[in-house]
C-alpha cells in the first residue's frame, strides 16, 4: 500500500467502519441503560424531579468548596483538557471544513496559532493527568488497563495532529493519514469504554438530581 | 456456583434500573468520591473509595446487561463473581459506609453512588455477607419489634417514668389521633426524655397525638442490611397501625435512617401511596412555630452548633426547619464548616453502629467531626437522630472532648413559656 492509497482508505473505508461503529454502538449503548427504565416512585414528593435533575446537569459543573479543596489538581486538570479537546476538536478551521462536509453546515473558527497553543498546553495537561494517575494512591487503586487505554487513544489524535500540523518526521499525507487513523481507533473504542461519559454523564446528573429534587434537596 | 451465589447474583441483577445502568457507564475512575467520605480521608486508605464498594453490583451490570460485557463472559475472560470475592468486600459495603450520601453529591459525572450502595447489599444479604451485629438486629426487628429488643412492656415502663416526671398524659392506642408518633429503641431505652419533651410540645400545642403498642418502632434494620422482603414487612407494620389508628401522619423520630425508611422507601417498599403523611419531628414543629403555637421564651446563650444528620439533611430534605427552631431558642449558633447538605457524617449510620466490628474504623473517622467541632469551638452540639447522638457522645469521650449533646426537640421543649 501506497503513502496515497493509505490516505484514501483511512479517509474512505476506513472512516465509514469507525463511524458506523462509533454511532451504532452508541445507540446501543443509551438503549441498554434506558431500556432497563426504572420504578415509578410512591413515596409522597418534596420538589420536582424534573427541575432537581436539570439544574444537576449543570451544578455539577461547580463543586462544592470543600470538594474543590480537597480534588483541586483533578478539577483545574480536568477542566483544562476538557475546554482544551473542544477547541481543539471543533474551533480548528480544517476540523470545521471537515464536520461542514458531513453535516452541511458551518461555524466560526478560533485563529489557528491559539488552536495551536492549546493543542500544546492540552498534552502537558494529559501527561499531568497520566502522571496523577500513576502518582496518587487512591488513582492507583482505582486504575484498570481500560484508563490507560483510553488515556492513549484520547492522546494519539491530539500528537499526531500536532506533528501533522508542523509536518515533522514524515512525508505530509503519511502524518495526515496517521491522524485520522489515530481518530478512528478513537471513534471505534468509544462506546465500548468510559470514553461513554460524554454522552452518559447527562443522563447520570439528571438521575442523581432527580432523586434529591424528589426529596426537596440540591444536588 | 453454588445456589446461594447463584441467587445473589440474580439479586443484585434485579436491582440494576436505569439510573444504576448510567452511573456505571459514566464513572471515569477520577477518584474524587475518595475525599468526599470519611472513612477514606481519616484512614488514608484508598480502598475506602465509595466507587469501588459498589464492585459486586458492577460486575453483574458489566456482565449481564453491556454487550462487551456479555461477550467477555461469554469468551471466560470477565471477572467471576466467586464467594470470595463478596466475602472480600463485605468489609467495604457494610463497616465502611453509612449511606451518607456525601460521595453522590461531589461525583463530577453526576453517580448516586449511595443510592448503589444500598442495591448492592441486596445482593450481599442473599450472599450471606453480612456482619453478625447486623443479623442480630434485623432477627430481633423481626421477632421482637425493634433491634435492640425492646417490647412494648418496656416502652410502657418508660412512659410510666415520664408521665411522672413530666406530669403529662402519653396517649397509646388513641383512635382518630392526628398523629402517629413513632419512635427508636435507642430513645426508648437511652433517652426516654424525648418522649418527655414530644408530650410537653404537643400538650402545649394542642396537638392531638398517640403512640401504638404494636408498632413503635421506626427503625428499619432491613434496610440497612439490604433485605427489602424484611424492609417491607417491618414497614408493613406502621403502616397497619396508622390505618387502625386513623392517624393523618405519622411522625419519624429524631432518627436519621428511620426517617429515609418510613418517608422516602416506606410507600416503595410497601407497594402503594399511602393514605396518611409521613413527617419527620423538625418538620412537624417546625410547622407548629409557623402557625405560632409554639411560644418559648429564654435562649441558651453558649456557642451552639447543628449536626446535620444524613438522612435527615442531604438524603432527606429537612435542612432550612431545624435552623428555624435552633434560633428560637439559641442566640449564638454557629454553622460548621460544610454544615447542611454537605455536612460530614457522624460515623454510625446505615447499620455501621449495630456492628461491632467496625467500631475501630468507626471511632477513627469520627476525626471529622472532632476538626468540625474543633474549627468553630462550639461549646454545645445540637443533632436530631438518637443514633448519631449516641455515636457522637462515644466519639468525643474517646478522644477526650468535653461537648455536651442535646437533642433539639428536648431542648425546645426545655424553653416552652408554660401553658396559661
Amino acid at each position: 500500500m501506497t503513502e496515497l492509497e493509505f490516505l484514501s482508505w483511512v479517509r474512505g473505508p476506513g472512516f465509514q467502519i469507525a463511524t458506523v461503529i462509533f454511532v451504532f454502538g452508541i445507540i446501543v449503548r443509551l438503549l441498554e441503560i434506558f431500556l432497563l427504565g426504572r420504578k415509578a416512585n410512591l413515596a409522597e414528593a418534596n420538589g420536582s424531579e424534573m427541575s432537581g435533575g436539570m439544574r444537576a446537569i449543570f451544578s455539577r459543573m461547580a463543586p462544592e468548596s470543600d470538594t474543590m479543596k480537597r480534588s483541586m489538581f483533578t478539577i483545574v486538570a480536568g477542566y483544562i483538557f476538557h475546554i482544551g479537546l473542544f477547541i481543539v476538536i471543533f474551533l480548528f478551521a480544517p476540523h470545521i471544513l471537515f464536520f461542514s462536509d458531513v453535516i452541511g453546515f458551518s461555524w466560526g473558527a478560533l485563529p489557528t496559532p491559539v488552536v495551536d497553543m492549546t493543542s500544546v498546553i492540552t498534552m502537558i495537561t494529559l501527561a499531568a493527568v497520566l502522571l496523577h494517575r500513576i502518582k496518587d494512591p487512591v488513582m492507583k487503586y482505582l486504575t484498570k488497563t481500560q484508563d490507560y487505554l483510553v488515556w492513549l487513544v484520547t492522546f494519539l489524535p491530539l500528537l499526531t495532529g500536532y506533528l501533522a500540523f508542523h509536518r515533522v518526521g514524515l512525508p505530509a499525507p503519511s502524518l495526515l493519514a496517521l491522524h485520522i487513523l489515530s481518530v478512528e481507533l478513537l471513534m471505534v473504542l468509544f462506546p465500548f469504554t468510559k470514553l461513554m461519559h460524554a454522552f452518559t454523564f447527562v443522563l447520570s446528573r439528571w438521575y442523581n438530581g432527580a432523586i434529591s429534587g424528589y426529596k426537596g434537596v440540591r444536588s | 456456583m453454588s445456589t446461594k451465589l447463584e441467587q445473589a447474583v440474580h439479586a443484585l441483577k434485579e436491582q440494576i434500573d436505569a439510573p444504576v445502568a448510567s452511573f456505571l457507564s459514566s464513572c471515569v475512575h477520577c477518584g474524587m468520591c475518595a475525599q468526599a467520605c470519611l472513612f477514606h480521608t481519616e484512614t488514608g486508605d484508598p480502598k475506602y473509595t465509595p466507587i469501588l464498594k459498589v464492585e459486586p453490583l458492577r460486575r453483574v451490570w458489566q456482565q449481564e446487561y453491556t454487550f462487551w460485557g456479555r461477550m467477555k463472559k461469554m469468551f471466560g475472560l470477565a471477572k467471576p463473581i466467586t464467594d470470595e470475592f463478596l466475602a472480600e468486600w463485605e468489609e467495604l459495603v457494610y463497616d465502611s459506609c453509612t449511606m451518607c450520601g456525601r460521595c453522590s453529591m461531589v461525583c463530577p459525572v453526576g453517580n448516586d453512588i449511595t443510592y448503589m450502595i444500598r442495591k448492592t447489599r441486596e445482593g450481599m444479604a442473599v450472599s450471606g455477607h453480612v456482619p453478625d451485629g447486623l443479623v442480630g438486629a434485623t432477627t430481633r426487628a423481626v421477632t421482637i419489634g425493634s433491634p435492640m429488643g425492646v417490647k412494648f412492656v418496656a416502652l410502657e415502663a418508660q412512659i410510666r417514668h415520664v408521665e411522672k416526671d413530666y406530669g403529662y398524659k402519653v396517649p397509646v392506642d388513641v383512635e382518630g389521633a392526628d398523629y402517629l408518633c413513632m419512635l427508636s429503641s435507642m430513645e426508648i431505652m437511652n433517652f426516654p426524655e424525648y418522649i418527655g419533651a414530644i408530650a410537653k410540645i404537643f400538650d402545649h400545642a394542642d396537638v392531638s397525638w398517640t403512640l401504638s403498642s404494636k408498632a413503635f418502632e421506626a427503625t428499619n434494620s432491613g434496610i440497612q442490611i439490604g433485605v427489602s422482603d424484611i424492609a417491607a414487612e417491618l414497614v408493613q407494620r406502621i403502616v397497619s397501625e396508622a390505618e387502625r389508628l386513623k392517624v393523618k401522619c405519622v411522625i419519624s423520630p429524631e432518627c436519621g435512617h428511620a426517617y429515609t425508611a418510613i418517608r422516602w422507601e416506606g410507600p416503595n417498599l410497601a407497594g402503594k401511596k399511602f393514605g396518611f403523611k409521613v413527617r419527620h419531628i423538625l418538620e412537624v414543629l417546625d410547622e407548629l412555630r409557623q402557625e405560632g403555637r409554639l411560644k418559648t421564651e429564654g435562649m441558651k446563650d453558649n456557642r451552639l452548633t447543628y449536626h446535620d444528620p444524613c438522612q435527615i439533611g442531604r438524603r432527606g430534605g429537612v435542612l432550612e426547619q431545624p435552623r428555624n427552631l435552633i434560633n428560637m431558642v439559641a442566640s449564638d449558633f454557629v454553622e460548621m464548616p460544610d454544615a447542611g447538605k454537605m455536612n460530614w457524617c457522624c460515623g454510625a449510620g446505615g447499620g455501621v453502629s449495630t456492628n461491632e466490628r467496625a467500631d475501630e474504623i468507626r471511632l477513627k473517622s469520627f476525626q471529622r467531626k472532632k476538626e468540625q467541632l474543633e474549627a468553630v469551638q462550639a461549646e454545645t452540639l445540637v443533632s436530631a437522630c438518637s443514633n448519631c447522638r449516641i455515636h457522637i457522645e462515644d466519639g468525643l469521650e474517646a478522644y477526650h472532648m468535653d461537648i455536651p449533646v442535646i437533642s433539639l426537640t428536648e431542648t425546645l421543649a426545655e424553653h416552652l413559656v408554660d401553658k396559661e
